[in-house]
């Protein structure tokens, strides 16, 4: 298979990168009960996209998504991975190509990080060097550092941490299929944005096809390419890009589903990095205060924002910081909230609310300050025809 | 005068006052420790054998049962009738079809732990929690393989502790074996279970087996249990 274009040095795995999913008319029928837990249920992921299931509580989302690996058997109808029936496939096997991720997460407790990753390796008698190798590869990939990680048990890991295990263990054999049913469902809210963030971020390098429960409108339009929508009994509602979804809901239950703020929910569609940002005046302590006031003039921000060498925030300067020949370190108030270049619009708006701030610094991938975002920029985006709105998979 | 003539045996040439009158004497334990060497070795191996028997059977039975829930009820009711059987009778009961020895007593003595061993077991593996099962299987394991990877593993700690139990209760037992005639401490205990000085260094010596029995398990428990004693993150 051909990685190179893969940002990241290809996994020892000699899969494909990604697989099509096509459920055809795939029914679960429970046995003694009148209505299906999903019925006829057809649609299609195209190879390396999210598609995400969504719906109440009982609309056969978790069950759709586990007729995939087979952990549910379809009653009648079919699902096709590459073209090829997953009836046909012993489940053992089936499973062990497909990455899977649960809510609970499910990490062995018995097991360090090591060995959880290497569950699945091992299963398909990959050499001790070759596993050792990929799970060092993995837990950097997921942004923990193998050195500290790898040897611990998951009880010594925060539930951040356990979550991203979660993740490098799905993707060790560098399935091309990974299923995820609430995957950040046990996560306070802060954490959470960070991972979805994260694994938006990871998803663009390895552009797997993913099938993604969740139950939150709101985490469906920001990780999907393709949102289906099912109501109770697994009657598909609508599939279409978050950006449709939006626009145009097909019935009154999308409607209802989608929520009354569908305007404001068009801030999810787009990231921070998707906008035109204002550029920050910025000055370092000890540089000549005439510099720094002709940067202020040039900029749309009425405040010199104080930087440190690697060009990381440090505070909004106050005016007596350049009153004299060289600008002092006299903040006005700290660089809060900062922002960064992956961060939704709609998130990005509620931390600027939370701070009471009209400006928030933005950060690139080693914190420096790339520009700033303002409340009239978020203003403006809003008031953007629907048209222009890219999917969140367009946003790249 | 009669009652009094099992314990000439032990009693026997001594000008001691301490020993001619039953108390407990230091001087006469550190000359005759010899004589408990011997019964000391059958009661560890009488133990030993009990509980590993049992526990071969019962985690059988436990394996059995977890995967075919509708044995749980049946084995739990012949095990329990097997464990409120009174030794004493057991060994009774059993003299005329295996006759005086250490299989009597053997077979006593595993009825004993069954019920105990079992139920451990089949409480640790009921207590691996659902998610873990089900991300076992959904990344690919087999039922064997969930099952020996993973459900084993993890309810190990119940069944140690139930190993534990099985040990210090089959020591205590096990002084009963000389009834069967299988010998060990109890058969000292009852040579003279009159004189203090027997009675203690027997008695002690079953309770000194039963501490290094159960610290022994709780020793081989933290070996293999490691994660079990991490410290967990915030």
């Amino acid at each position: 298979m051909n990685f190179s274009d893969s940002a990241h040095p290809p996994g020892p795995s000699a899969r494909p990168q990604a697989a099509t999913l096509e459920f055809r008319e795939a029914t679960k029928r429970y046995p003694g009960q009148d209505e299906p837990a999903v019925r006829e249920l057809s649609l299609t992921v195209p190879s390396g996209e999210i598609c995400v299931l969504v719906g109440p509580s009982g609309c056969g989302k978790t069950t759709a998504m586990r007729m995939v690996n087979r952990m549910i058997d379809i009653t009648s109808g079919d699902i096709l991975l590459d073209g090829q029936s997953v009836r046909e496939r012993r489940p053992a096997e089936l499973r062990r190509e497909i990455g899977y991720a649960i809510q609970q997460i499910g990490l062995f407790p018995h097991l360090s990080v090591a060995d959880n990753i290497g569950t699945v390796p091992r299963l398909l008698g990959w050499h001790r060097d070759r596993i050792r190798a990929r799970v060092d590869e993995l837990l950097e990939l997921v942004s923990l550092d193998p050195a500290e990680t790898r040897g611990r048990y998951p009880a010594q890991l925060s539930g951040g941490q356990r979550q991203r295990v979660g993740v490098a263990r799905a993707l060790a054999v560098d399935p091309p299929l990974m299923l995820m049913d609430e995957p950040f469902g046990a996560i306070d809210p802060i954490n959470r944005e960070r991972l979805q963030n994260e694994f938006l971020r990871l998803q663009r390098e390895i552009r797997k096809t993913v099938v993604f429960v969740t139950h939150d409108i709101d985490e469906a339009i920001k990780m999907g390419d393709h949102i289906a929508v099912l109501q109770k009994g697994g009657h598909l509602m609508q599939y279409a890009p978050p950006a449709e979804l939006l626009m145009q809901p097909a019935n009154r239950f999308v409607e209802d589903f989608v929520g009354a703020d569908r305007a404001l929910k068009r801030l999810a569609l787009q990231r921070v990095r998707d906008v035109d940002l204002w550029t920050a005046p910025l000055v370092r302590a000890g540089e000549p205060a005439a510099e720094a006031r002709a940067k202020l003039a040039d900029s749309e921000v009425p405040y010199p924002l104080l930087v440190d060498d690697q060009g990381r925030p440090l505070g909004w300067l106050s005016e007596r910081a350049l009153a004299g020949e060289r600008v002092t370190d006299e903040l006005r108030s700290r660089p809060t909230p900062t922002l960064e270049l992956e961060d939704v619009l709609r998130d990005a708006l509620s931390d600027l609310l939370a701070e009471e701030a009209q400006y928030g610094p933005v950060v690139d991938e080693r914190g420096a300050v790339t520009g700033v975002l303002s409340i009239e920029i978020l203003s403006h985006a809003l008031k953007t025809d629907p048209d222009e709105v890219p999917s969140g998979a367009d946003a790249l | 005068m009669s009652p009094l003539l099992a314990q000439v045996q032990i009693h026997q040439r001594t000008q001691d006052t301490c020993v001619s009158d039953n108390g407990f004497c230091p001087g006469w334990i550190a000359d005759n420790f010899d004589r408990y060497v011997d019964p000391f070795f059958q009661h560890v191996l009488l133990t030993v054998v009990a509980v590993a028997i049992g526990f071969l059977i019962a985690f059988s039975l436990a394996l059995l049962a977890y995967r075919r829930r509708w044995l749980v009820n049946p084995i739990t009711q012949v095990t329990g009738v097997l464990y409120t059987i009174p030794s004493i009778a057991a060994f009774f009961l059993l003299l005329p079809i295996t006759g005086r020895g250490f299989l009597t007593a053997e077979i006593a003595l595993v009825s004993y732990v069954l019920l105990i061993i079992f139920r451990n077991i089949l409480t640790g593996l009921d207590n691996v929690p659902e998610d873990t099962k089900d991300a076992g299987r959904g990344m690919g394991l087999t039922d064997r393989q969930l099952l020996w990877r993973v459900e084993v593993p993890l309810a190990l700690p119940e069944i140690m502790a139930g190993l534990r139990i099985a040990v210090t209760t089959t020591v205590g037992l096990a002084t009963l074996a000389f009834f069967a005639g299988a010998g060990g401490l109890g058969e000292q205990i009852f040579a003279d279970i009159t004189f203090k000085s027997n009675v203690v260094t027997a008695g002690g010596l079953a309770v000194l087996l039963a501490a290094l029995l159960d610290g022994g398990i709780l020793l081989v428990q933290r070996m293999i249990t490691p994660w079990t004693r991490v410290v967990a993150a915030r």
